[in-house]
């Protein structure tokens, strides 16, 4: 594992997503650059990841239901709607920024 | 994938705003499929709310309106794009923030921070009232007295009387609140699936005026998707609080809210589409259904109806069983108080529309609240009915000891 190439994103949660991760906004995290496939790491893998390994509180279908990205919750790729990017397909680059934005809380 | 791709790629032109060609594209438009840049968007999204309040005569020069403001998204959005374009198009209004403070600790003293910064900020007048001192009761209060189950109800019927007691206060007859799009399709579907005709009728408009209530209601963020609500909040980078309310921690589960927003992702033209059905429907209910249900179980949830009594906007929605269930129960105690004092009550006029079953339609014969003067259909309104129960069960306090003791 230690061996393998990483990659350096920011992670950031808002919206109320914040309280499922140890309510801190902002996550400045090392990432498998490839998922366990090889294949380049993308958004896809990076939900998950992020639900195994930054994700404290158990409630994970807060965040991800039916393989995805809960419906509701907003992805932003470097501020730019994940819808523009490819979504799930996206392929991470060091040094992005991926903000996820809860719609459903507040009014 | 050969050659190494820099970090910044090369900005295609699919990637460009189709407003301005020029900038980058940050947005898709789940109404129309756009792709806009951050300016084109924040200047849309604007004239949009623009061109509902001027469509609909909303405001008119030198009016005092109050901004329903819970330090949430929603109103925080309202607030800040009301005062824009109050500026830019010189509405001529003065708009007070107009917050409900309900007595939950570690939530609503929380937000209230929110909305005070926002005051600062907007430069608006803020107001705030609370259910301790409207009620004698917080709801942190209730909750240990009733528990965790039902609380919803009590929160929104003292929301509506305590938001127009508010208005009163700060003698103004008009508060908006920030329901948006998805709001509405929930309530549109919410209704439809319960067959609530009359409330059907009434939800899609943007001006609630009901004869329980002199202070007239609307939503100028009507066709404003709450996905839409938050970019431009990101943009803008306001600053609004969220928290699902405590006492709530199931609404957040709310089936149809979820329905909504998977059918969102699949059709994000639904959203929209369900307002201006709901729209539709609500011209072909005929006259008659329209003003039936006043007075009954529609004024305890009116704030439901137009999308979500709660101040944290996901509050209440998913409980409709139980809300259902609590309004029966209400309907029934309020009939149990008609039979008992049908034979005190002095006019005919007063007893006509009270007796008749449910079924029918009713005439809303309004009155003044014996207790506290509130209008309403019944001898007590909506919240002194709930005040009664909490009141009569209510622990001795210290104080009264005292007295006794001594």
């Amino acid at each position: 594992m230690g061996e393998e190439a990483t990659l350096p994103i920011t992670v950031e949660f808002s919206g109320g997503l914040e309280l499922l991760f140890s309510k801190q906004k902002t996550h400045k995290v090392q990432i498998p650059a490839s998922d366990p496939s090889g294949k380049p790491a993308n958004v896809g893998f990076l939900v998950g990841w992020l639900c195994d390994n930054l994700m404290v509180d158990k409630r994970k279908d807060m965040f991800v239901m039916d393989g995805t990205v809960r419906n509701g919750i907003l992805v932003l790729i470097n501020d730019a709607d994940w819808e523009l990017e490819g979504e799930d397909e996206y392929v991470l680059e060091k040094g992005d920024n991926i903000l996820f934005v809860s719609t459903l809380h507040g009014g | 994938m050969s050659s190494s791709i820099s970090s910044s790629r090369p900005t295609q032109v699919t990637r460009l705003c189709a407003r301005c060609t020029v900038a980058r594209a940050l947005i898709l438009r789940p109404k129309t499929h756009e792709r806009l840049c951050k300016s084109c968007f924040l200047a849309v999204f604007e004239e949009e709310i623009h061109s509902t309040i001027t469509a609909t005569s909303l405001f008119r020069r030198g009016d005092r309106v109050a901004i329903g403001a819970s330090g949430g998204k929603d109103s925080t959005v309202l607030a800040s794009v009301l005062k824009t374009l109050n500026e830019r198009y010189d509405y001529g209004v003065t708009f007070v923030l107009l917050s409900i403070d309900e007595g939950i600790k570690g939530y609503r003293d929380d937000s209230l921070e929110t909305v005070k910064r926002n005051a600062v900020q907007y430069e608006m007048e803020l107001c705030i009232v609370s259910y301790a001192e409207l009620y004698g009761w917080s709801m942190d209060q209730v909750v240990a007295q009733i528990g965790k189950k039902g609380n919803c109800t009590y929160c929104g019927v003292f929301r509506r009387q305590a938001l127009d007691r508010g208005a009163e206060k700060l003698g103004i007859t008009h508060v908006v609140t920030g329901h948006n799009a998805d709001d509405i399709a929930e309530t549109v579907l919410m209704n439809l699936l319960r067959g609530d005709l009359p409330r059907l009728h009434r939800c899609t408009s943007i001006v609630t005026e009901s004869s329980s209530s002199p202070i007239a209601r609307s939503k100028p963020l009507k066709y404003a998707y709450e996905k839409e609500i938050v970019l431009y909040a990101h943009h803008k980078q306001l600053d609004y609080f969220t928290t699902e309310c405590i006492y709530s921690p199931e609404a957040f589960r709310g089936s149809a809210r979820s329905l909504i927003k998977s059918l969102e992702r699949v059709r994000p033209s639904a959203i929209l589409d369900i307002v201006r059905s709901g729209e539709a429907f609500a011209g072909m209910v005929p006259e008659s259904i329209q003003r039936s249900g006043y007075g009954s179980s529609a004024d305890i949830s009116g704030e439901t109806d137009s999308g979500g009594g709660c101040g944290n906007g996901g509050g209440g929605r998913a409980s409709g069983g139980e809300m259902l269930d609590m309004e029966n129960e209400l309907i029934a105690t309020a009939k149990t108080k008609r039979l008992e004092t049908k034979i005190t009550l002095p006019t005919k006029q007063k007893n006509k529309g009270k007796q008749q079953t449910p079924k029918k339609v009713r005439d809303q014969k309004m009155s003044n609240c014996k207790k506290c003067g509130y209008l309403t259909s019944s001898d007590l309104c909506q919240a002194c009915a709930l005040l009664g129960g909490l009141n009569k069960n209510r622990p001795i306090r210290p104080i009264e000891v005292e007295v006794a003791d001594s």
